[in-house]
């Protein structure tokens, strides 16, 4: 769905952000910075992504007044008190659905949601599923380090299967989520994943999270220097060039300097990591982001490992619009109001269509 | 020529399947009733099973209804007139008949087969045992099938008209007009053509089977009852609470956004506010009762008014949100029309067991404002006034209401919205405080010096950003876990809701001898049943005082002199005693419970013989009065 807004001047491109007033003076950094001191333990892999965040900002365009940060809880959800917009540090798993009350009544509001991976996926993940199903106009940072850091140090529903913490001396024993797995079997319209401390893939995909309109489920690997150091190590640094599988729309599927690329198996649809010099660059997958069917984006998913992590698809997975819930129900709204409404309405339904008078 | 007798009040009872229509049928008979200007109360009592098993007792469905020529206030104890679709509707409802009353009985299921179903191992009509009672026998669906012929409906579909014709038959040995049922069965069914003229037509031939028949010797008149002057409408419980928050809303000039979960007895809420997307009203159908006031709280942070409706199954899973409407100081307004509990316990019958948990069902201290509502109409005063408390104190405000008020029905003089008072819900706009910097900035726990509600600057105002959120704050809206900033705010937030009792009027007292020894307190829907016991009371000669609490947090200022002002307090209420339990905790008054938790309103019949009893515990004379009117039978 294409949205145009006058209030947009020059950058209709944010589709995500119709209806958002504009700054009328360029912001900074440092406008969108608040004064609370940063309370992360050192190392926290938070600290990239609020840098990032706080850099990406300003270039939305948008005014602080008109940006809300709704958080859960955890480690991530302290992100509100760090950027001087307004912001709801709310409950254990609850922030997509008070987002969306949110969202709903107010379309001149950029609404984003911090959650981690026990608040979104164990405690919230019924919220979570159904506000991307709805497809509300937010986006939803996930910052996943396969751990609770909060309450220190136990396995959380995308630890790896066998995960030893405080809480399973012997081994955790369920198997994980794979977050964007999920969300696009909640038929989520935007899912992309970025790593913390990648400032450059982050700024890009948080910027096509707020282009997108709809729910935008961003997952942010995110490492807990405390319980969970190292975690992502194979995306970081040198071993990114193995480990990292990335995606850019239109071009084909290859890492590892172009010696390996995705190719899928024609009859099942699977797809799985090749040499490309075994298998032609012309077999290798290109990625097509915009596909209306979530197949192909639910394989990438795929690709991600569920033990620990050695390799992942890293950028936007699928970025289709569909109608989003909270357009919809306004529409309704306004659709029933064109039909003519008055100010006596509200006295005429309370006075209903059978009375009678007394004396 | 039938004769006419003039009658004060009747009590009918319509009772079937609970796919036979006898919610139509009722409703349709109060609609017409009201309009003729009797009094009206209404008890719906349904399974929860949509459809239950036909012709079997747990499937019976029924709908009563009190009209009289008197202001009333309950739907009666026992009816005097029952309508009888089959054997398990004769069955599950006999007993409440009084002796001596009609049975209109549709003879059509009155098999060997269905009344050994519901365990009659001999036919009732025939076997003697309904002899103290007027058994009108009739085969209602037989008449209907042939009335409806015309129509060239299947028998199934043309025998479900039967619900009309035994209304018409009821319009007539009334005396009730027929255009009002006529014009509504035409609309209902206006997209339907031959199902509409069946209904017509069925109404029609059960009025005319009355007048040409010489089954009834006599027919009956209620004449209208005395009502101040003023325009009138029927109204249910749930439909004046949908239009009080409606009201509530649109007089903060706030737009009105229910997140809600369906839940017995409490969707028709729902099903009501989503019809009024005109008006502006948003409806949010969530995944859970715990997303429906999230994204209600999430609607109010943004400056609307943000509600939910529930029972109280869910009022359980709302409460952690509750808290954080508490801690952040943002207006809420939760609508839990109360059900039997606990668990599912039965979804369709009423209770007031949810007081405790409004109140005190959250961790932390945690206050919350509860109102009640006494009657059907009275819900839209609730909920206007609920509305208020929430915008103005910045507060969630819980709303007690119940099946028997949701469901139930009266004559309401319509309001004249002109008349109800704005509510202001003084946004900051400005800064309020300034920054160590010297940079104006806004605090968001800086609040009003009288009524302690805190500045509420909503997103989109500019050069206010701010955060806020369920972890403790200091008042420039700073995270603090500071010992006595806690205590400080702890005492703050119960004193807010405190306060509030300086908007709430004193308890007033109905004591016309002024020298009553024992006070009836009610809350809630026992308004009704301890009216109507106080009536009998007073008619039978003894002094009684009544009161009525609408506010259970905080309670009026004056409750305490009340209390103690009586020898006997006696506080009747569905449930084992929550409300004695608080009064007994707050005020040291030794109050009497009178509990029932049967899933029904408390029967008034019963309450008066046990004031009575009680009555006789006290020693000394007891004052007299007299007052004509009563509700039980004489």
């Amino acid at each position: 769905m294409t949205t145009t807004d006058p209030t947009l001047g020059d950058r209709q491109g944010y589709a995500g952000l119709a209806g958002v007033p504009l700054s009328l003076t360029p912001l900074t950094r440092k406008e969108f910075t608040s004064d609370a001191e940063v309370r992360w333990c050192p190392g926290c892999g938070d600290y990239s992504i609020l840098a990032t965040f706080l850099g990406v900002m300003p270039d939305l365009g948008i005014t602080r007044e008109n940006t809300v940060i709704v958080s859960g809880i955890g480690c991530s959800s302290r992100f509100p008190y760090y950027v001087d917009s307004y912001g709801l540090h709310s409950i254990h798993g609850r922030a997509p659905a008070i987002a969306s009350g949110l969202a709903i009544t107010r379309p001149d509001l950029s609404v984003w949601v911090v959650t981690g991976d026990g608040d979104a996926l164990s405690i919230g993940g019924n919220h979570l599923i159904h506000t991307i199903r709805r497809n509300i106009n937010l986006t939803i940072l996930l910052f996943n380090n396969r751990i609770y850091g909060l309450t220190k140090g136990q396995y959380s529903p995308t630890s790896e299967q066998g995960k030893v913490t405080k809480s399973t001396p012997l081994g955790s024993l369920d198997t994980p989520f794979n977050p964007l797995s999920l969300a696009l079997g909640a038929e989520a319209g935007f899912v992309a994943r970025a790593v913390d401390s990648d400032r450059a893939g982050l700024t890009e995909v948080l910027k096509a999270a707020a282009n997108h309109r709809g729910t935008a489920l961003v997952e942010i690997l995110q490492n807990c220097p405390i319980f969970n150091d190292n975690a992502f190590d194979a995306v970081k640094g040198k071993a990114a060039d193995e480990g990292v599988i990335p995606l850019r729309h239109g071009q084909p599927v290859v890492f590892a300097g172009g010696r390996l690329g995705v190719v899928r198996d024609p009859a099942t649809g699977v797809l799985s990591v090749a040499e490309v010099a075994e298998v032609g660059l012309d077999n290798v997958l290109v990625h097509d982001a915009h596909r209306a069917d979530p197949s192909i984006a639910y394989a990438l998913t795929r690709l991600t490992d569920s033990g620990v992590l050695h390799r992942a698809p890293i950028g936007i997975f699928r970025d289709v619009t569909r109608p989003a819930y909270d357009d919809l129900a306004r529409q309704q709204v306004a659709t029933a109001r064109g039909e003519g409404s008055d100010s006596d309405g509200l006295q005429r339904l309370v006075t209903g269509q059978e009375t009678w008078s007394v004396g | 020529m039938t004769k006419v007798t003039q009658l004060d009040r009747v009590v009918i009872r319509f009772a079937g399947d609970s796919g036979d229509g006898m919610q139509l049928a009722g409703d349709r008979f109060t609609s017409e009733a009201a309009l003729f200007g009797n009094d009206i109360a209404t008890l719906p009592n349904f399974p929860a099973e949509i459809r239950a098993p036909a012709g079997t007792l747990p499937g019976v469905s029924s709908f009563q209804l009190h009209f009289a020529n008197f202001d009333i206030s309950t739907p009666g104890d026992r009816p005097e007139v029952l309508v009888a679709m089959n054997p398990a509707a004769l069955k599950a409802n006999l007993r409440d008949v009084r002796k001596g009353g009609m049975l209109i009985v549709d003879t059509a299921d009155f098999s060997p087969r269905a009344l050994a179903k519901v365990g009659y191992s001999s036919d009732p009509l025939a076997d003697g045992s309904l002899a103290d009672y007027q058994v009108v026998a009739l085969d209602l669906t037989a008449m209907t099938v042939e009335a409806v012929k015309e129509f060239g409906l299947g028998r199934k579909d043309a025998a479900r008209t039967k619900n009309m014709f035994a209304l018409g038959l009821l319009t007539w040995l009334y005396g009730r007009p027929t255009t009002g049922t006529e014009g509504f069965l035409s609309s209902k069914f206006a997209s339907k053509p031959e199902i509409r003229d069946a209904n017509v037509t069925a109404f029609r031939a059960g009025h005319a089977f009355g007048e040409t028949t010489e089954v009834f010797a006599v027919r009956y008149e209620v004449s209208p009852a005395p009502m101040p002057a003023g325009r009138y409408r029927q109204i249910n419980g749930n439909t004046a609470m949908a239009y009080g928050l409606m009201v509530g809303a649109q007089k903060a000039a706030m737009t009105l956004f229910l997140g809600t979960y369906p839940i017995t007895p409490a969707s028709d809420i729902l099903h009501e506010l989503s019809k009024h997307k005109r008006h502006g009203v948003l409806t949010y159908q969530a995944e859970d009762e715990i997303a429906a006031i999230g994204a209600a709280l999430g609607a109010s942070y943004g400056g609307n008014l943000g509600a939910t409706s529930t029972s109280g199954p869910g009022l359980a899973l709302k409460m952690e949100t509750i808290g954080l409407a508490v801690m952040t100081e943002l207006p809420l307004v939760i609508v839990d029309v109360q059900r039997a509990g606990p668990s599912t316990g039965m979804p369709t019958k009423t209770e007031q067991a949810d007081l405790l948990q409004a109140c005190f069902g959250r961790n932390g201290e945690s206050p919350v404002p509860v109102l009640a509502p006494r009657s059907p109409a009275d819900c839209f005063d609730t909920a206007i006034e609920a509305c208020s408390i929430a915008v103005r104190y910045r507060t969630p405000v819980i709303v007690l209401s119940d099946g028997y008020v949701a469901n139930g029905a009266e004559p309401w003089p319509v309001p004249d919205l002109s008349l109800i008072p704005s509510i202001d819900p003084d946004f900051d706009t400005e800064p309020n405080a300034v920054k160590e910097s010297g940079e104006a900035t806004h605090f968001p726990y800086r609040r009003d010096p009288e009524t302690l509600a805190r500045a509420w600057a909503i997103p989109g105002t500019p050069g206010l950003e701010h955060r806020l959120g369920g972890i403790e704050k200091n008042e420039s809206g700073g995270i603090s876990y500071e010992p006595e900033n806690h205590d400080r705010m702890v005492r703050l937030r119960a004193d807010k809701v405190a306060g509030i009792v300086r908007d709430i009027p004193d308890l007033e007292i109905d004591d016309p001898s002024g020298a009553a020894r024992v006070l009836l307190l009610g809350w809630g829907s026992t308004y009704g049943p301890v009216r109507a016991a106080v009536r009998n009371l007073r008619g039978r000669g003894f002094s009684i005082a009544q009161a009525h609490l609408r506010h259970l947090n905080p309670f009026p200022a004056n409750l305490g002199d009340v209390l103690r002002g009586y020898e006997r307090v006696v506080v009747p209420e569905m449930n084992l005693g929550q409300l004695s339990m608080m009064l007994r905790a707050r005020y040291l008054v030794d109050v009497r419970s009178y509990s029932r938790v049967r899933g029904l309103p408390i029967s008034n019949e019963e309450l008066t013989a046990d004031v009575i009893a009680l009555l006789a515990e006290l020693s000394g004379p007891h004052p007299q009065q007299g007052e004509p009117l009563l509700e039980e039978k004489p």
